[in-house]
């Protein structure tokens, strides 16, 4: 505890340095949000065909990381998985981080953002974006709640510790976030019981809030979006993409922090074997999409799948898309000689930018693809290219998830530390099984 | 009863009584500020001198000799959403007549103030197959009757109204572009930037004109029910050269290019109109007459054109020269 506890003392200079420059880049999005508001959305990338561009992708993008919490972190916290404890509260965070990031992009795309409250005063429950509005705000209030009681008893910790090298105002932070908790058996009862409903309410709320985000494109009629599979397609997809980030979070801190007694090779190894798992269902989903629609072709699906197969195009997109989700972590992460920590955490990130592609041909192409063709002079109205804003907006969307991180680690220790040491504090298994030891 | 109760029962006397007089007020004047101030009525604020029967010569309000259906003036705000009572128009486009003089995309622009770029009515070159020759096609909305862009407004700025009309309300849209998402058709474009400078002012906006456009909206063809009110066919319909665009009224059976009126349902039993992707059930409400027996070679639609826009024909162009090769 105390070695974790010291990465909570008063900054370093390093430290100051390192949120100022994240914060240049979120206020420089913040900056490129305001000329969009002042001058109008001609200054980005999208256009009469292609309504939705990066914004959609990012928001789809950051939804779908948010899994690593909702979905891993809970899986975990429900099946009593002992070895996954130091790994809790980087998914959890993953989580709330996203969610606040993510749902924003979503917003980027109104024309009037002066109306934004027209989704509340005149929303329509007919409509697939006020579902998205209701479902991701309940499940941001629902994963911030846990991630606050996943912190209470290293509050008390904190708050308990002799020579903590904090400023005074931090301690007595400690002391009101703690709640009073002191251990007692009725304070840990009820703890444990607030983690488990909260927990077995966030699974399903993630599933059903992704759903309802790929019901948006799944329930349309163009060709591309009106696919049958989307709703299982989007939650496989997010839960990769969560557990792909999870493990490079985990190497990330493991460097940074020399972790190497907490986060160790066998946790890298179980990632690992879930990511196996996931590629096959992702690619088992993914294959089965694209099969479908290319046997048996109507003439618009046609039109779309020529530019998926067009090298100029988005062949190339889709060619890396594929490669890095289906193929190479297979053989990377199956195959004993290639796997290692860092090979594994390579792996990780070309799997999230491959799946950042595939969100971006997801939204794009098929919006370029219309029944009518397209017949406009205007090159910028026949495909879509981003411009300055959006790509500002989505860096700093990154920085932003980074400064919660960087923040959230001085608050409390990355490593959750009273689920590791109060071993004995082991509450009855969810699920009983007749197995002979742990 | 002592001092204090005496206190307490003028108190809730007071406050029993306010509540129900001020509720009564409220109730009373509520139907009065609801009330839309679309029935100005038919006078246009002159007065002309008339002979009366016995002789007097009498000085009356001058009617508005354009106006055809009541109330005239284009209702404002959420009186828009009603529609003008025991209509139900529909458009019939014969696509043997069209050359592409594209005289009703001018008209259109220039009645709801668009910019040569903003195309609410598009009129493309179609090919339907190999053996198929090409030929002009108008595309205007088609307000479906389940329009698949009304169901997924959020904020119910996009309504279908009982006259077919869909109508998109300006004031109310926040400009998500998930109805140009979800219609099939494209047949809306957006205000990405701030539009033309109009001379309506933005107090006096109709959804039913259109016009002022605002910044970050979504706008489409709105079958011109102004146009209707004053007994006028669309700008669309009356600027065609050809006379290819009719429009009228389903339960009247009737619609008209202006020169012509014929019978709506006959029209399209013996043209055997159709309807442009029908198979996707959001039952338009445009009727196409089949390019057959045309006036004109699809070829002499081209020849005014500038060369940018040819090139957006080049594919078609390509295929129908291999062919004759």
């Amino acid at each position: 505890m105390k070695k974790l506890a010291r990465n909570l003392e008063t900054p370093s200079r390093q430290w100051y340095m390192w949120v100022i420059i994240l914060s240049l880049i979120v206020l420089f999005g913040v900056y490129a949000l305001i000329r969009q508001i002042q001058e109008g959305q001609i200054i980005t990338g999208m256009r009469d065909n292609a309504v939705w561009g990066i914004y959609t992708a990012n928001f789809i993008f950051f939804m779908g990381l948010s899994y690593a919490g909702a979905l891993v972190s809970c899986s975990f916290q429900l099946l009593r998985i002992q070895w996954a404890k130091p790994l809790l509260r980087m998914a959890e965070l993953i989580t709330v981080s996203t969610l606040i990031v993510g749902a924003p992009y979503i917003l980027f795309c109104l024309g009037r953002l002066d109306r934004i409250h027209y989704l509340f005063v005149y929303g329509r429950i007919q409509s697939p974006i006020t579902w998205d509005v209701i479902a991701i705000s309940t499940d941001l209030v629902f994963c911030a709640a846990f991630l606050y009681f996943t912190h209470i008893r290293d509050f008390a910790k904190l708050r308990d510790m002799e020579g903590l090298k904090v400023a005074k105002w931090r301690k007595k932070l400690y002391g009101i976030l703690a709640l009073n908790y002191r251990g007692t058996p009725l304070q840990k009862k009820y703890l444990h019981q607030a983690h488990d409903i909260m927990a077995a309410i966030i699974i399903p709320t993630a599933v059903i809030a992704y759903s309802l985000l790929s019901w948006l494109f799944g329930m349309s009629l163009k060709p591309g979006w009106h696919s049958t599979i989307f709703g299982p397609y989007f939650v496989v997809t997010a839960a990769y993409s969560g557990v792909a980030l999870l493990i490079i979070i985990m190497w990330l801190y493991r460097k940074s922090r020399k972790l190497e007694g907490y986060i160790t090779n066998k946790h890298f190894n179980y990632m690992a074997f879930g990511l196996v798992l996931l590629t096959m269902a992702y690619g088992y989903f993914t294959f089965s999409e694209y099969i479908t629609d290319w046997y048996n072709q109507t003439s618009q699906m046609s039109a779309l799948l020529g530019k998926f197969t067009d090298m100029s195009q988005y062949g190339a997109l889709q060619l890396f898309h594929i490669l890095f989700t289906m193929f190479v972590p297979l053989i990377i992460l199956g195959l004993p000689w290639f796997r290692s920590i860092n090979s594994i955490t390579l792996v990780s990130l070309f799997i999230v930018i491959a799946l950042w592609i595939k969100r971006y041909l997801i939204v794009v192409p098929p919006l370029e693809t219309p029944f009518i063709p397209i017949q406009d002079v205007r090159p910028e109205y026949v495909q879509y290219s981003m411009t300055w804003v959006e790509i500002s907006l989505t860096v700093s969307g990154l920085a932003l998830i980074v400064l919660i991180f960087t923040i959230a680690s001085k608050i409390a220790p990355i490593i959750p530390v009273a689920e590791i040491e109060d071993v004995e504090d082991t509450a009855k298994p969810l699920i009983r099984f007749q197995t002979k030891g742990a | 009863m002592d001092k204090k109760d005496k206190k307490n029962n003028r108190r809730n006397f007071l406050k029993n009584g306010l509540t129900v007089g001020g509720s009564m007020l409220a109730m009373g004047m509520g139907p009065a500020i609801a009330k839309d101030s679309s029935g100005e009525g038919k006078s246009s604020g002159e007065k002309i001198k008339v002979l009366t029967t016995d002789g007097k010569v009498i000085e009356v309000d001058k009617p508005k000799d354009d106006c055809k259906i009541d109330p005239c003036e284009p209702p404002k705000g959420n009186a828009a959403r009603q529609g003008i009572p025991g209509r139900s128009f529909v458009m019939v486009i014969d696509l043997a007549r069209c050359k592409n003089a594209r005289k009703c995309i001018e008209g259109c622009q220039k009645g709801h103030n668009l910019r040569p770029d903003q195309e609410w009515l598009n009129v493309y070159l179609m090919k339907d197959h190999e053996e198929g020759e090409p030929y002009w096609f108008p595309r205007q909305c088609f307000h479906c009757d389940i329009p698949p862009c009304v169901k997924v407004c959020p904020v119910g700025a996009t309504y279908k109204r009982q006259d077919n009309i869909v109508l998109v309300d300006s004031d109310r849209c926040i400009g998500c572009k998930f109805c140009m998402a979800a219609c099939p058709y494209s047949v809306r474009i957006f205000n990405w930037e701030k539009p033309p400078e109009s001379d309506v002012p933005p107090e006096d906006y109709s959804p039913e004109a259109s016009v002022p456009a605002q910044i970050g909206t979504v706008s489409k063809c709105d079958f011109c029910p102004d146009r209707s009110r004053e007994g006028k066919l669309p700008y669309c319909a009356s600027g065609c050269p050809m006379g290819a665009i009719y429009f009228g009224d389903k339960n009247e059976d009737a619609v008209s290019n202006g020169t012509e009126t014929l019978r709506f349902r006959q029209l399209i039993k013996d043209r055997v109109g159709y309807r442009y992707l029908d198979e996707l059930g959001t039952v338009p409400n445009v009727y196409y007459l089949p390019p057959v027996e045309r006036m004109f070679d699809y070829k002499s639609g081209l020849n005014d054109l500038p060369e940018e826009k040819k090139e957006v024909y080049k594919d078609i162009m390509d295929g129908e020269n291999n062919k004759n090769n």
